[in-house]
């Protein structure tokens, strides 16, 4: 049983990662992460629904009718997401403007139909819980990295804080300023899928 | 009418779903594998955001909006489980319209009718019109203030969709014989063309209309 859990937390990490390999989520994996600030909330957002979406539902899995389980599977999450963008509205102003409608779009992310589907209608509360921590922080990390590559490249800081010294500056470096158009999202998520598939095939 | 066609237009190219904003990237690079598929899929896309648009704008003016249903009393909180309940419902309902009055469309739509539901363009084109709908449409293209407007995004933005789709179809049916890095295969090189395609996309976002 331990194994099991084990296995449902780290399984989305990298082996079974929900952008990597089973392509859900991308439409807010791509928009948010110009900076690193926005991108790791929005990970951080995603991971606590998630997981919440997939203890709740896996808790009253059994008293659910088949027929209309996607409509209370919607609105269990639609209730969770408001959570998130009013408690984000409060206590982080500036990155819930810059996160816009991207807050309310993780109600149609796949990555939460996706698991409630494929594992919470049918497993218990606490490997549910485990799978949907791991499943956000999967989808999390490639947030945080290619939000790292984008700031520290389109703008030369890390979290607003200047990482290239000025001394590059002076003797002739320029900042990519491709780095922080939308379309650079989408080709570093195909050089992370291009590493990451490298290193997974070897194994 | 100018506003109009200027919306019209600017949601098309410059505000363009896919390029811009990233929405419905899912299925977007799931069903691109051809161009017939594609475009049934992008059709049903425009169809739902045809009718799904106008019942929320109603929704958002007549019901969540400060003093709107009950004076005094702010339902926006609500915004999120309205429209998703209100795409929902309606994805069911145009199915079984369609099933009902015209079965050669149904047919040809098939399993992407359901699928709508949860594709990210249609929840994301009513959050963004929740947010235009609070621009003054003397100052700025993007405003919407009416169901005219409405329509013309919706249709708007649907055609944008479409059109994305059906392109990236096309360049991956050709793509099919090109000799791609075997680690890159399939996904990597999906999205670097996207990207790509994306770039060149960013060239109308100096269109002044």
């Amino acid at each position: 049983m331990d194994a099991k859990l084990k296995q449902a937390f780290t399984e989305p990490l990298s082996l079974n990662n929900p952008i990597l390999i089973q392509v859900l989520g991308i439409c807010s994996a791509l928009a948010v992460n110009a900076q690193l600030e926005p991108a790791i909330v929005m990970g951080l957002s995603v991971t606590v629904i998630t997981a919440f979406s997939n203890l709740i539902i896996s808790l009253i899995r059994k008293t659910i009718p088949n027929r209309i389980r996607i409509i209370i599977q919607l609105v269990v999450v639609a209730a969770l997401v408001t959570i998130v963008s009013m408690v984000l509205k409060a206590f982080a102003y500036d990155v819930s403007v810059q996160l816009s409608v991207y807050v309310g779009l993780i109600i149609t992310n796949c990555i939460l139909m996706g698991r409630l589907e494929a594992f919470a209608m049918s497993n218990g509360p606490l490997a549910s819980l485990l799978d949907g921590i791991g499943s956000g922080l999967g989808y999390a990390w490639i947030l945080v990295v290619v939000g790292a590559v984008r700031e520290l490249f389109g703008a030369g800081t890390l979290l607003g804080f200047q990482i290239i010294p000025d001394a590059c500056y002076e003797a002739g470096y320029v900042n990519n300023g491709m780095m922080t158009m939308p379309a650079m999202a989408l080709i570093i998520v195909g050089c992370v899928i291009w590493v990451h598939r490298i290193f997974t095939s070897k194994n | 009418m100018e506003h109009i066609l200027s919306l019209f237009v600017r949601s098309i190219f410059v505000d363009n779903m896919i390029f811009a904003f990233f929405l419905g990237m899912c299925s977007y690079l799931a069903v691109s594998k051809n161009v017939k598929t594609s475009f049934g899929l992008g059709m049903a896309v425009i169809f739902v955001l045809l009718v799904t648009l106008p019942v929320n704008y109603a929704m958002q003016t007549y019901v969540l909006a400060p003093d709107a249903l009950v004076e005094g009393v702010d339902l926006s909180f609500l915004a999120f489980i309205l429209f998703i309940a209100v795409i929902a419902g309606i994805v069911q309902l145009v199915e079984m319209v369609v099933e009902r009055f015209s079965p050669s469309l149904y047919a040809a739509l098939g399993i992407f009718l359901p699928l709508i539901a949860v594709n990210c363009s249609i929840m994301g084109a009513s959050l963004f019109m929740q947010q235009r709908i609070q621009m003054d449409p003397a100052t700025s293209t993007q405003a919407i203030g009416g169901f005219g407007d409405a329509f013309a995004y919706a249709l708007g933005s649907g055609i944008g969709w479409l059109l994305a789709i059906v392109a990236l179809a096309a360049i991956r049916e050709k793509m099919a014989y090109t000799n791609v890095p075997k680690p890159l295969q399939g996904l990597g090189i999906t999205f670097i063309t996207v990207g790509l395609m994306a770039m060149a996309f960013m060239c109308f976002s100096g269109l002044n209309i």
